[in-house]
């Protein structure tokens, strides 16, 4: 990103914004520190290439230039761990201010992550955690939350009842077995005693995969009433094949969390009603304000509070639930008929 | 009886050794029906434990999804055959998928039949690169290859980092097309078995095909015998990356979504398939029946772990394990066949 008065003029509304939703804010204490000018923040996503991290990636930079600051994205072509650490070594060795990452393994990076942090560089995770130590993790939406609402979106639509499926993407993914394990425990709620979790299946987030699976699935489970898949390759790919063998829709609904782009058309033709996600430039976006409040003197303590530029004022929340000192962005957007049209990502 | 007489089978069954190696040879020529008889033992199996998976929409489903590794095992099997390797595939088909999908983004109203032609014509053109660099340069093609694998996967991140192109850009009558049938078949199993018999029936009975065999046994030799070894390896390489090409399209008819990792990691199990079904990985030996049977095997094996309700977590180490059985095998026939050959000429076989 280069500098331009633009961006510095960008920068200043943003500011103002902020300062004024602190000095109108909550009753909270304020803990606004100004933003350092000039900030280099190294953000690390999954991988340079998937749709869903570049959005992210872009709302960092939004973040950022509405700062003045610089932003520098590097990762590999695929998701690994080992792609990830020539970005903290370029990091550290650029003497960057931050680091935003989303991690693929949740702790083969710790040790690089705390050299980056003995060189003076913030931590900062989103999207997909890591366990390390002193770092702020900026959750999409609260686990437990998203968890249960894919649930509830699922029994309102096949009546509560029936056996139900989830297709998932790796079986390593930090975030994907975080909702699955809290879309279990909302299961043993009484409301949900009708419908059984019968099959955890994994796709790897590759279509061909996923579409195996799901077929097995649907041979070994033909009463089956209901399929969760979190993840966008499995959603779109499932929806893809439902669309394709429309007599399927008859007993078995379809939902999970999607890219409203990908899933348009089988919104708007019918194949599935209601899926949920939520916006991943907003969720960049609040990680690049972070990482700015984090190195311009924000503590990195429960209860701190910084403002988030056009999304309003944050709060860290304490550790709870295998997960640390977290902020989350909100509650996730569900998408139907209605109002797919309205959103572009 | 004469010492030039080389075909096994009109030697007299006098000694033991030679017997074996009839046996053997049998095996080995009956290899694509052996794997038929395990893909119905698999089958059968499964469906014992779940009826549901023999039934037509589950058929349907297995030879759809598989005829996108069908089509490229008839190309690795070529370029195997001819002791080569192709390991480009899986990005060739992700370039072919991308950039079949750009092209309908730009113009909504591309014909069909110009999308497969595109697809087709990036893959026999990337793989015609691979062939001129393999066989002018003589560079081993696994390098080259694996070298191309990179090149054309960093190529198609650049043009497509982070874009996604949608099921709604793709025309209806193309994603159809992914999953329609014909009299309970899918049109997708239909194409890539033409193609294979097409393959099979070159590789059979044309001098140019016989000669893939005679490349892939001694390539000196078959220099030496006045076969155009440049050219043959040349024109496998361009068949197999037209193959790839062709399975991009395919691939965006079935899952009508692409981005820039389509086809990530395919080359691996496609040379899986290529020599479970009973292509020997150093050349000379094998058919393209086999390997496109192979790719059914695999692909049976991975939906019926699901359906028989075990956890997909073996099929990674199953697919593993079926390919060190088929290496061993073959293994051992070589070296019955080295015996036998002793035995009824007299003479030390060398490797």
């Amino acid at each position: 990103m280069r500098f331009s008065t633009r961006n510095y003029a960008r920068a200043a509304v943003g500011l103002a914004a902020g300062l004024s939703l602190a000095v109108g804010g909550t009753a909270l204490a304020s803990t606004h520190h100004s933003i350092k000018k000039g900030l280099l923040v190294y953000a690390i996503p999954k991988d340079t290439v998937n749709p869903y991290e570049v959005i992210a990636d872009n709302g960092i930079k939004k973040a950022l230039g509405q700062l003045g600051g610089k932003v520098v994205v590097s990762s590999g072509t695929q998701d690994t761990a080992a792609a990830q650490q020539p970005g903290i070594q370029a990091a550290i060795q650029a003497h960057a201010n931050a680091i935003i990452i989303a991690a693929d393994d949740p702790s083969a990076l710790c040790p690089q992550l705390a050299q980056a942090q003995a060189a003076g560089i913030k931590v900062i995770s989103f999207d997909s955690d890591v366990t390390c130590k002193n770092h702020l993790f900026i959750n999409q939406a609260n686990t437990k939350q998203i968890g249960a609402s894919e649930v509830d979106l699922l029994g309102k639509e096949i009546g509560y009842k029936g056996q139900i499926a989830i297709l998932s993407a790796v079986s390593t993914a930090t975030n994907q077995n975080a909702w699955i394990k809290y879309m279990k425990l909302e299961l043993k709620k009484k409301k949900y005693r009708g419908m059984k979790l019968v099959k955890i299946v994994y796709g790897n987030d590759d279509p061909t995969t996923s579409l195996t699976v799901l077929q097995g699935l649907l041979s070994a489970y033909p009463h089956l009433r209901g399929i969760i898949s979190p993840t966008t390759v499995g959603i779109s790919t499932a929806a893809q094949y439902l669309d394709t063998h429309k007599s399927l829709l008859k007993h078995l609904t379809l939902t999970g969390l999607g890219l409203p782009s990908q899933m348009r058309k089988y919104v708007l033709d019918g194949t599935v009603k209601e899926f949920e996600l939520w916006n991943p430039a907003n969720l960049g976006y609040l990680a690049g304000y972070a990482a700015a409040n984090l190195a311009s003197g924000t503590p990195l303590k429960a209860g701190a509070t910084f403002s988030a530029g056009k999304l309003g004022k944050y709060k860290i929340l304490p550790p709870a639930g295998g997960v640390g000192l977290s902020v989350v962005l909100g509650p996730p957007t569900v998408f139907n008929k209605a109002n797919i049209r309205k959103f572009n990502f | 009886m004469t010492a030039t007489d080389t075909d096994a089978t009109v030697i007299t069954p006098q000694a033991p050794a030679a017997r074996e190696h009839r046996l053997a040879a049998t095996i080995a020529r009956f290899r694509p029906g052996v794997i038929a008889l395990v893909i119905l033992v698999i089958f059968g199996l499964t469906t014992i434990r779940n009826a549901n998976f023999a039934t037509g929409a589950s058929i349907q489903a297995i030879l759809s999804i598989a005829a996108v590794y069908m089509l490229l095992a008839i190309g690795e099997a070529m370029v195997i055959i001819t002791r080569n390797v192709d390991l480009s595939i899986g990005s060739t088909l992700g370039l072919s998928a991308f950039a079949v999908g750009e092209l309908f983004t730009h113009d909504p109203h591309t014909s069909i039949a110009v999308a497969f032609l595109v697809g087709i014509g990036i893959g026999a053109a990337c793989g015609a690169l691979i062939g001129v660099i393999t066989t002018l340069i003589r560079v081993p093609s696994l390098v080259v290859t694996l070298a191309a694998l990179y090149v054309i996967r960093g190529f198609v991140n650049i043009i497509g980092s982070g874009i996604q192109i949608e099921p709604s850009v793709f025309p209806q009558s193309l994603v159809t097309f992914g999953y329609s049938t014909v009299i309970g078949i899918p049109w997708m199993f239909l194409i890539v078995v033409a193609v294979a018999l097409a393959a099979a029936y070159w590789m059979y009975a044309y001098p140019a095909g016989r000669e893939l065999y005679a490349i892939g046994s001694n390539p000196a030799a078959a220099a030496l015998a006045g076969i155009p070894t440049t050219l043959r390896v040349f024109t496998v390489f361009v068949i197999s990356g037209a193959l790839a090409g062709l399975g991009g399209v395919l691939f965006d008819a079935q899952v009508a979504t692409v981005n820039s990792t389509a086809g990530t990691g395919y080359e691996l199990i496609v040379v899986t398939a290529v020599v479970v079904g009973g292509v020997a990985i150093f050349g000379g030996s094998g058919s393209v029946i086999g390997a496109v049977l192979g790719a059914i095997l695999l692909q049976v094996i991975n939906q019926a772990l699901v359906a028989a309700r075990i956890s997909s977590f073996w099929d990674q180490a199953i697919a593993g394990a079926l390919l060190l059985a088929a290496i061993s095998f073959d293994r051992l026939l070589a070296v019955r066949a080295a015996r036998a050959l002793v035995a009824e000429k007299g003479v030390s076989y060398v490797e």
